[in-house]
């Protein structure tokens, strides 16, 4: 029986459902980094051949969440909906995560090739800033999350922050002081 | 117990008689394998050495399905933050934790207040197996055989005075050898409570043992506090104090986080966690979830002791 897979198998450990929770999200957050680095890497290095691996990774990231939500809403919460409903409007991080998800819909679904030409590059790179307040969210929820111990969950938050801070710094040294800090 | 009849599991799932172990037998056991544990052999190497132990005592409020949980899951996912936070991490980082000797203080208001080497605090009381049901505060549970005495065994022989109103239970303080307590993760050490009544209750276990064998160091050795129808985390670890007071004791998890951890934390489905839900739990080893029960299913035995009490308030 595959729950007995699940429960037996230790690879997960003693609580298989919620280590497979915890994995799946924290490799959610490992692929939007790994997104999230492939800017500053070209310009820190010129490997321009990074850019056409970005979507393949943002997808991973995609293919992560996707898992990990279902881990929770079927593995964890086994379906029960008022539990959902209840997790959803009562507690924070749900909705922090949820938010994040919903968020990754949009991106997951432009990003074919075809998407990109139909709504244009700038079009679609706009609509692909959305990245950004999905990893704050993703880690808020990962922060909320845990019992007490934040050691990992402040390890993510320090690598997200280099990153869009990255991108604030360029930004500004391109074009000045700008009053409202917009990313590109 | 007085009511545990009414929840007695199927005649295979307990050990036929009740063995108690001879107190001496068992002392020098425990010294043995102390001994070892000094001596780098550690219990968990002698523990892999030996068969799957088979789990022994007295089944208390267990309801028709339980079944012990197995030794290895029991001995390998732990909460003991003074090794770690990850529930992998105590069994590793306490391997060489050093429980002999070991001096227990019973002080505070009571008319016997002493300093006990852990054999002799052990000596006056006769050892029990008991198997007990165990609810985590985050929605895990197993079915734990301990092996200990009584707490009132303690509380009679401390006399506490007619001040004493509750007992505050604290851990070692020890960071050399506790690497947790090195982190701010928890003010240290960790301590607990209980109201005296609370502590009086029958089912409220000291453990030395599990599984029949002494307790293994991640499980809280040498000497532990077993609260079954409270929140696991109120049952202390690696136990040096015992202390008789008049006013409610501060408790690690209260001070760390008092929305989330009351003194009480009692089990109740009906009040939930601020984060999740404490209606259901998952048995470790089992797939689907359980209904938490009222007062971790030990309703009858203890629920008098809160009767009248708002149970939403005192969390």
């Amino acid at each position: 029986m595959a729950s007995d897979i699940i429960t037996h198998t230790r690879f997960f450990g003693s609580n298989p459902v919620k280590e497979g929770e915890h994995y799946l999200g924290q490799w959610t957050l490992r692929f939007i980094i790994a997104t999230l680095s492939i800017t500053p890497l070209r310009q820190l290095t010129g490997w321009n051949w990074l850019a056409k691996h970005r979507r393949t990774l943002g997808l991973f990231a995609f293919g992560y969440l996707m898992l990990h939500w279902l881990t929770y809403a079927l593995l964890d919460v086994q379906l029960d909906w008022g539990e959902l409903v209840k997790d959803l409007a009562k507690r924070p991080y749900i909705m922090v995560g949820m938010a994040a998800l919903l968020c990754m819909i949009p991106l997951a679904l432009t990003s074919t090739r075809n998407s990109i030409r139909r709504l244009g590059g700038r079009r679609w790179n706009r609509l692909h800033t959305l990245i950004y307040p999905i990893a704050i969210l993703g880690v808020i929820h990962y922060w909320m999350a845990v019992k007490k111990d934040i050691t990992d969950p402040l390890i993510y938050a320090i690598v997200v922050a280099t990153l869009l801070g990255w991108r604030v710094v360029r930004w500004r040294s391109r074009h000045g002081t700008p009053s409202t800090p917009v990313s590109a | 117990m007085r009511n545990h009849a009414k929840f007695e599991p199927p005649s295979s799932e307990i050990t036929p008689e009740q063995r108690y172990l001879d107190r001496r037998a068992f002392i020098a056991v425990a010294g043995a394998i102390g001994a070892g544990a000094v001596t780098g052999l550690g219990f968990p190497g002698i523990a892999g050495a030996q068969q799957e132990p088979q789990a022994v005592g007295k089944p208390y409020g267990l309801q028709p399905d339980d079944k012990p949980t197995p030794w290895e899951d029991v001995t390998t996912y732990n909460n003991f933050y003074e090794f770690g936070t990850g529930k992998g991490d105590p069994v590793g980082a306490a391997k060489d934790f050093k429980t002999k000797p070991w001096t227990v203080r019973v002080d505070g208001l009571v008319n016997k207040p002493a300093d006990y080497q852990l054999e002799d605090f052990l000596k006056p009381s006769a050892v029990e197996d008991r198997i007990y049901r165990h609810r985590c505060v985050e929605g895990w549970s197993m079915v734990i055989p301990w092996r200990g005495i009584p707490l009132a065994d303690v509380i009679k022989r401390a006399d506490p005075t007619a001040k004493a109103k509750f007992v505050e239970f604290t851990t070692l303080m020890d960071p050399r050898q506790m690497p947790g307590e090195r982190t701010g993760v928890l003010p240290w050490p960790y301590t607990e409570g209980l109201r005296l009544d609370e502590a009086q209750h029958p089912l409220a276990l000291l453990a030395v043992g599990v599984y029949g064998r002494v307790l293994p160091n991640q499980n809280g050795a040498p000497l532990r506090l077993v609260v079954p129808w409270k929140y696991g985390f109120k049952s202390i670890k690696s136990i040096v104090r015992i202390k008789f007071t008049d006013s409610q004791p501060k408790t690690a998890w209260n001070q760390a986080a008092a929305n989330e951890y009351g003194f009480y934390s009692n089990v109740n489905p009906t009040v939930d966690h601020p984060r999740w839900s404490q209606a259901t739990e998952r048995r470790i080893g089992e797939f689907f979830k359980r209904k938490t029960l009222m007062f971790n299913g030990y309703a009858d035995q203890v629920g008098s002791m809160y009767a009248g009490m708002d149970l939403r308030k005192n969390y």
